[in-house]
């Protein structure tokens, strides 16, 4: 069964039609790499993946249930099976790192909060939360806060914070663009690491092009609300990964009488 | 064929739109209608002048006999400040999320919200007192209401604000993990407006206990009464005790608050 199913995909903000029928599936413990220029669609579709964005026309499958039919109970439910990792990292800053990672398990406990503030949440749950720290390799940086933290560590912290979710689907975002080339190749070993041993699958925009080469199964290229590559990485060539950033790559740009 | 281009300096005046000159007009001829209207003529201020020093004659030496029951009576304007802003602060929390755009259920409640809180700032605190002396009568608790009014006005709207300003961010991360509403409001929106909510209810403190002063001037309790009652019988020396009293307390509690809130910030 596919992990990540998407048919006939349609998104308009406004006027502007962002994705422009995509199809694309991922099976069960593959791990997508998805390329493509600044503003040709790749994040709205990771939006719409999990429901934190609206589409008008098509249908995403997600481990085995299909987004359209999910009432707002439902969808909070596949979405603690969805993990995410954003390029901002979206931690909340002025409290402890421990905390952050307990976040991960605000879906899945009942009453939310009151059951995963570090203060009264469970021992086990707390001892869950250190283990995804461990992981990581952040265990000795717990009680502090994450203001405190360097920009790849934080990173490490929104991983164990999906780790916390154990979450069998992980989105990211552009999980390396805020960060310098070589923490950047540590967060990816990580995240892939993670991924292989847990069998999550994987779908991961990128834009330093040199990741490309070492990382995820198969290479997905979008251009303008389309996808125009899908191959697995050791045939994509870069020539045809090139062609991804020439031409008419955004979703907002008039369309050109010249353009070949 | 060059033509110079031609140098314009700017004239060092420009002429006024006849919209500065109508609303100066305006200004202008309403300000000498109030002066006309208010009386104010120069024997007049002469004669202010000389009962002013009348009074701070008859207001020296200060009267600081009767100290139990002044320091009684100040006791009760702490303790409306303190209830009154201490309930409006709680209160001002819900009232602030469901005006804020980023956390209200529905726009129609953000409007709501937004009115409510709007009408509580935009009528002044007596007058809050004068309606809850009608309601409960007169006393401290008529006091207690109308600085919770007050600060819910103004907590609420400054709350709001900073609810808006919060990074989308965390929120967003939180929701993507299947939390619920209000699991995402207190795990990521709540921890990163906490510091400038403290010290937003501090500062509403400093304001409740400068307001809860004058409540009693209108009969809702606390030091304002005795100072009503001194000046109403010409004890102006009494009257003297009471605002050296008041000026103490006060400027005594603004230090302390400022003080936590650097410590705060």
């Amino acid at each position: 069964m596919a992990g990540i199913q998407v048919r006939g995909l349609h998104k308009h903000y406004g006027d502007l039609h962002v994705l422009r029928g995509i199809d694309l599936t991922v099976d069960r413990g593959e791990s997508v790499i998805l390329l493509g220029a600044n503003g040709c669609g790749k994040s709205t579709l990771l939006r719409c993946l999990n429901g934190l964005t609206s589409y008008e026309q098509g249908r995403i499958t997600m481990a085995g249930q299909s987004l359209e039919t999910l009432s707002r109970r439902q969808l909070r439910r596949l979405r603690c099976n969805i993990g995410v990792v954003f390029q901002q990292f979206n931690l909340v800053q002025n409290i402890s790192v421990l905390q952050n990672v307990l976040y991960g398990a605000l879906g899945r406990q009942r009453f939310g909060l009151l059951n995963t503030w570090s203060c009264i949440a469970s021992a086990s749950l707390r001892q869950q939360a250190m283990a995804a720290l461990e992981r990581v390799g952040l265990a000795e940086k717990a009680a502090m806060e994450c203001r405190q933290l360097s920009g790849g560590q934080q990173q490490r912290v929104a991983i164990a914070r999906t780790l916390m979710q154990d979450a069998d689907i992980l989105i990211a975002d552009e999980p390396v663009a805020s960060l310098d080339p070589r923490a950047g190749r540590e967060i990816m070993d990580l995240l892939m690491d993670v991924a292989s041993e847990r069998r999550i699958t994987v779908i991961c925009t990128l834009h330093q092009l040199e990741l490309v080469e070492a990382y995820g199964d198969r290479i997905v290229g979008m251009k303008a609300g389309t996808i125009v590559l899908d191959q697995p990485r050791v045939q994509a060539s870069s020539h045809a990964i090139q062609r991804l950033y020439r031409g008419e790559v955004r979703v907002d740009q008039a369309p050109s009488l010249l353009a070949s | 064929m060059s033509s110079e281009p031609v140098r314009h300096l700017p004239p060092r005046l420009r002429m006024p739109s006849p919209f500065v000159w109508g609303i100066t007009l305006a200004f202008l001829a309403f300000l000498i209608q109030g002066i006309m209207a208010t009386d104010l003529t120069l024997e007049r201020l002469l004669r202010g002048a000389v009962n002013l020093t009348h009074f701070i004659g008859r207001a020296f030496p200060p009267n600081f006999s009767d100290m139990d029951v002044l320091a009684r009576s100040l006791l009760e304007t702490l303790n409306i400040a303190v209830v009154g802003v201490t309930i409006g602060v709680i209160l001002s929390v819900p009232f602030a999320l469901l005006a804020s755009r980023n956390t209200a259920p529905a726009i129609w409640v953000r409007t709501l919200a937004r009115l409510a809180i709007a009408t509580m700032r935009t009528i002044p605190d007596l007058i809050w007192a004068l309606i809850f002396v009608v309601a409960v009568g007169l006393g401290p608790l008529a006091g207690v209401f109308a600085i919770m009014m007050d600060t819910i006005g103004f907590a609420a709207r400054f709350f709001s604000e900073r609810i808006e300003e919060v990074h989308p961010g965390p929120s967003e991360a939180l929701t993507a993990t299947g939390a619920g509403r209000l699991s995402v409001i207190g795990g990521a929106i709540m921890p990163e407006t906490l510091a400038s909510m403290t010290a937003t209810s501090l500062y509403s403190v400093e304001k409740a206990l400068r307001s809860a002063v004058t409540l009693g001037l209108v009969g809702a309790g606390g030091i304002g009464v005795e100072l009503a009652a001194a000046m109403r019988l010409f004890n102006y020396d009494r009257a003297l005790a009471i605002i050296l009293l008041i000026l103490v307390v006060v400027i005594a509690f603004e230090q302390l608050s400022s003080q936590i809130r650097k410590r705060v910030i």
